[in-house]
């Protein structure tokens, strides 16, 4: 185990110093002074550049630059945006919150609807049920998840008037900022309101979650009902039948458990994926997130914040995807895992 | 195998009741017991560049400020657009013009605010704290947070004023250079706003003078809550504002740059208002019956400028065949769509100035093209329409009228190239002088008509890069200047009669349009008001 561990943290520091490094490098590749595309600092006095440059060594080597510049990236100073002129590490921080929870959320709504029904089908194997819900799993699967977004807004926010088609919570509430996830923020403020505000902010994640969640919630279901599949037609769950147990305590005893222990880390690592989709509803549905926080970065041409905007979201995929992958090690040693989800 | 204990429609209802029931939970669409926080939210299209108009003279910029957090001495009534108290209850002017004195209000709190709490009222202190600011180039002040004023400096306000006394605690002295009767109106602009000399004193002492234009103190209805770039800006109303006000608790401008995401959210109910529908908008705001659309005729003027340094377009003939060759009416009905009413001068017919019997330019090709041929303008003669990359109230699509003029200058044996630059890049080229011709136009800061003649058509114009004909004119300058020596309306009157008869001869720019203001908001809002002199006002919305 010391070794799984060990390997995948070494694995995790050597790609995090290459993120870095790009990182880095992208300051001098990108146009413009290499120390203004690092700190986000324009307009500074002659004096002030001069303060700048020896705080980021840029006098010294290549290699010094680059320490000086992970030392500020890990005392919290990334730098400025060039548009705002606000520190890119708070702001990068709240919006990387706003986008792992709508990421959290979608997840639980795959979770919740993709599990049954893909367990339906799997248990329905080959007969109407399982091909009606196959063949509504293709489609979900082909909608692609911005014509989703933009299907949602005009049927159910401005022709129903169901849903908000903008923002976490209505502006009217003024939530403070604790730990980014509205939700939590909401339940942890002493707003007098609190019910309301709580109301109208689960009202504002409906869309964009079910957008992302569609494609999801199929993939969720297909490797669900596969894993069914192969484990009812398994030898054991034979010999349980053998043994004159009905179907459903052998689904209950055997089956149940045996199907969801080779997926559930597959469907942990459907992450990742939910969180570029929610990169792109995020700008669909102003969602303050790291998504629409880097289109507009990228609009504005604000260096600073995409550098740091990029190496934000990576690192977090790659720490969320090589833990993750260390604690099925871990756990299951064996790598029962089905390879190929859409079967 | 038997799967009978597995009814597949109750599993299928089990999760799908899972679904909805999550997905639904705490979705109960205006139900009778749901109910919002008493506030207003206004889609605006921007980010306020500041917190201060005198800063600044942007659309964005004005409206998140001017009338939410600050007063101004004086205003103007949005209807008869006379000049009406503001924080001066009253005033006097001297005999020869020259000295103004203020009687201001008593008991008028400044806001108290997370960052400020005011010991004192406001006073002839913040008067002389506020005017000084732009006037004096040596006060402390001056120089904070960039230290220009556009559109004091654009009106020459500060060369004006010669001095300012406190006479005593609620009475200022203003003393002029020379008489001029659009003083007042300047004062009453969005521009001339009243600032907390407390505040000010304070933020100098603690070394961070550059907060009083990033978290301001006013007197207005609504104070500073919080701003976050490209999100919000939150106000809430000042609970001693000393006027009348709506029972509004909050008051938020939603930045929503895209017009049609704006749109959107008026629909859904996301904004109770919003800034700037466009003309393409327009019809489906008239059709929702939730929404209310709002017009009236707008203080401003769309035109097409020549670049009269340039020849052959210092020729007054050649300008005035230009003119000739363009068909007006079908520019109206083309670019406008009936929201706009044709202009024969610079000056809207909502101001007094107007003169209603003046002769405009008639559309007639042949006689164009013959008077150009006589001043030297040959078939096949090449000339640039610069049209403005951005939507603007008195011109919503440049381009498209450059491409309708390029085809009647064709007709005269003109080739006309079409230019657009990035707005701010269009700007500063055009600053320059490189163009020959440019369409693009005023929106009135004051019901004073000064505000047209002088910044459009003056000599001193040129170089504050509002004369985009560059367009210098003795006899114009010296009609204008005399203008402002009189006081009583129809005096004044008649030097602007002479001014438009010589613009309307020498031609050196073409009067297109004055294009109608609109605002949309929801139905259940009321208290909104079309401001003609600038930034919107929020005192007195509110919502049921």
């Amino acid at each position: 185990m010391l070794k799984i561990i060990l390997r995948h943290v070494s694995l995790l520091i050597l790609t995090l110093f290459i993120l870095s490094f790009f990182s880095f490098s992208l300051a001098y590749l990108f146009p413009g002074d290499p120390l203004v595309n690092l700190t986000g600092i324009r307009d500074s006095s002659e004096q002030g550049y001069a303060i700048l440059a020896q705080q980021y060594a840029m006098q010294d080597s290549f290699l010094s630059q680059y320490w000086q510049y992970v030392n500020h990236l890990f005392s919290g100073n990334w730098g400025l945006s060039f548009s705002s002129g606000l520190p890119l590490a708070e702001e990068i921080s709240r919006s990387l919150a706003a986008s792992v929870e709508l990421s959290a959320y979608a997840l639980i709504v795959s979770f919740v609807v993709g599990l049954p029904l893909g367990f339906l089908a799997g248990l329905r194997h080959h007969k109407l049920t399982d091909f009606a819900l196959l063949t509504t799993s293709v489609i979900g699967y082909s909608i692609p998840v911005f014509w989703a977004a933009l299907i949602a807004i005009l049927i159910f926010s401005i022709q129903l008037g169901w849903f908000p088609l903008s923002g976490r919570i209505s502006l009217l509430y003024d939530v403070p900022y604790q730990t980014g996830f509205i939700l939590i923020d909401i339940l942890l403020s002493d707003l007098p309101d609190k019910e309301f505000a709580f109301k109208d902010a689960l009202r504002h994640l409906v869309l964009p979650s079910v957008s992302i969640a569609i494609v999801t919630c199929t993939i969720v279901m297909r490797i669900t009902r596969r894993s069914v599949v192969e484990v009812m037609s398994s030898e054991y769950i034979q010999a349980a039948y053998a043994r004159g147990l009905s179907p459903r305590q052998v689904f209950l005893r055997h089956g149940v458990k045996n199907a969801l222990i080779p997926i559930l880390p597959l469907l942990v690592m459907q992450f990742t994926t939910l969180l570029t989709n929610a990169m792109i509803v995020e700008t669909i549905f102003s969602w303050p997130g790291i998504g629409n926080g880097l289109i507009q970065a990228i609009y504005q041409r604000d260096f600073p914040a995409i550098r740091a905007g990029m190496l934000a979201v990576s690192a977090l995929v790659l720490t969320f995807t090589i833990t993750i992958d260390m604690v099925i090690q871990i756990f299951d040693p064996a790598g029962r895992r089905p390879e190929n989800a859409t079967s | 195998m038997n799967y009978a204990w597995l009814p597949s429609s109750t599993v299928m209802f089990v999760s799908m009741f899972v679904t909805i029931s999550l997905t639904l939970i705490g979705c109960s669409p205006e139900s009778s017991e749901y109910q919002h926080p008493n506030g207003i939210i206004y889609c605006s299209e921007g980010n306020p560049v500041s917190f201060n108009p005198q800063l600044d003279t942007s659309g964005t910029t004005v409206d998140v400020s001017s009338h939410q957090i600050y007063d101004r001495l004086l205003d103007f009534d949005l209807v008869t657009g006379e000049i009406i108290s503001g924080l001066a209850s009253s005033w006097m002017t001297s005999v020869d013009g020259l000295t103004y004195t203020f009687q201001l209000r008593k008991d008028i709190a400044f806001h108290s605010t997370g960052y400020f709490t005011p010991t004192r009222s406001f006073d002839a202190d913040d008067v002389v704290f506020s005017f000084n600011r732009w006037r004096d180039k040596n006060h402390p002040y001056h120089d904070v947070s960039g230290g220009r004023y556009p559109y004091i400096n654009s009106v020459g306000l500060g060369d004006l004023i010669s001095d300012i006394k406190r006479i005593n605690r609620y009475r200022v002295e203003i003393t002029l250079v020379r008489p001029e009767s659009s003083f007042l109106a300047n004062l009453a602009t969005d521009f001339s706003i009243i600032l907390s000399a407390e505040y000010a004193e304070k933020l100098a002492a603690a070394g961070t003078p550059d907060l009083i234009d990033t978290h301001p103190v006013g007197t207005g209805p609504f104070k500073f809550n919080s701003f976050r770039q490209d999100r919000y800006v939150r106000f809430d109303a000042h609970p001693k504002y000393w006027r009348e006000r709506s029972t509004t608790q909050q008051l938020i401008f939603d930045i929503t740059p895209s017009s049609s995401l704006r749109l959107a959210k008026l629909m859904t109910g996301e904004c109770d208002s919003m800034a700037f529908p466009t003309h393409s908008q327009l019809d489906i705001i008239r059709k929702r019956k939730e929404l209310t659309l709002d017009e009236k005729p707008g203080l401003n003027v769309g035109f097409w400028a020549f670049n009269t340094t340039r020849p052959p377009f210092d020729k007054p003939e050649v300008r005035r065949a230009l003119a000739m060759a363009i068909d007006k009416n079908a520019l109206m009905e083309a670019i406008y769509f009936g929201s706009a009413i044709p202009a024969t001068s610079i000056i809207p017919p909502s101001s007094w100035a107007f003169q209603p019997d003046t002769r405009s330019s008639t559309f007639n090709p042949l006689a164009a093209a013959k008077l150009l041929r006589e001043n030297g303008v040959e078939e096949g003669f090449s000339m640039t329409i610069w049209a403005m990359p951005v939507e603007r109230a008195y011109n919503p699509n440049a381009m498209k009228m450059a491409e309708l003029m390029q085809r009647y200058l064709r007709n005269v044996g003109i080739d006309a190239n079409i230019v657009s630059y990035e707005w701010s890049t269009f700007r500063a080229r055009l600053n320059q002088g490189l163009h020959d011709s440019v369409l693009i136009g005023w929106s009135a800061d004051n019901g004073d008509p000064d505000n047209f003649f002088r910044p459009l058509l003056t000599c001193s114009a040129i170089d504050s890069g509002t004369n985009r004909a560059r367009w210098c004119s003795k006899e114009y300058d010296k009609l204008i200047d005399q203008a402002l020596n009189y006081t009583a309306q129809e005096d004044r009157a008649y030097f602007y009669s002479k001014a438009i008869e010589l613009i309307n001869e020498q031609m050196p720019l073409m009067p297109i349009a004055h294009a109608f203001r609109y605002q949309a908001y929801r139905d259940n809002v009321t208290g909104i008001e079309i401001n003609p002199y600038g930034g919107i006002q929020f005192r007195n919305v509110s919502k049921q």
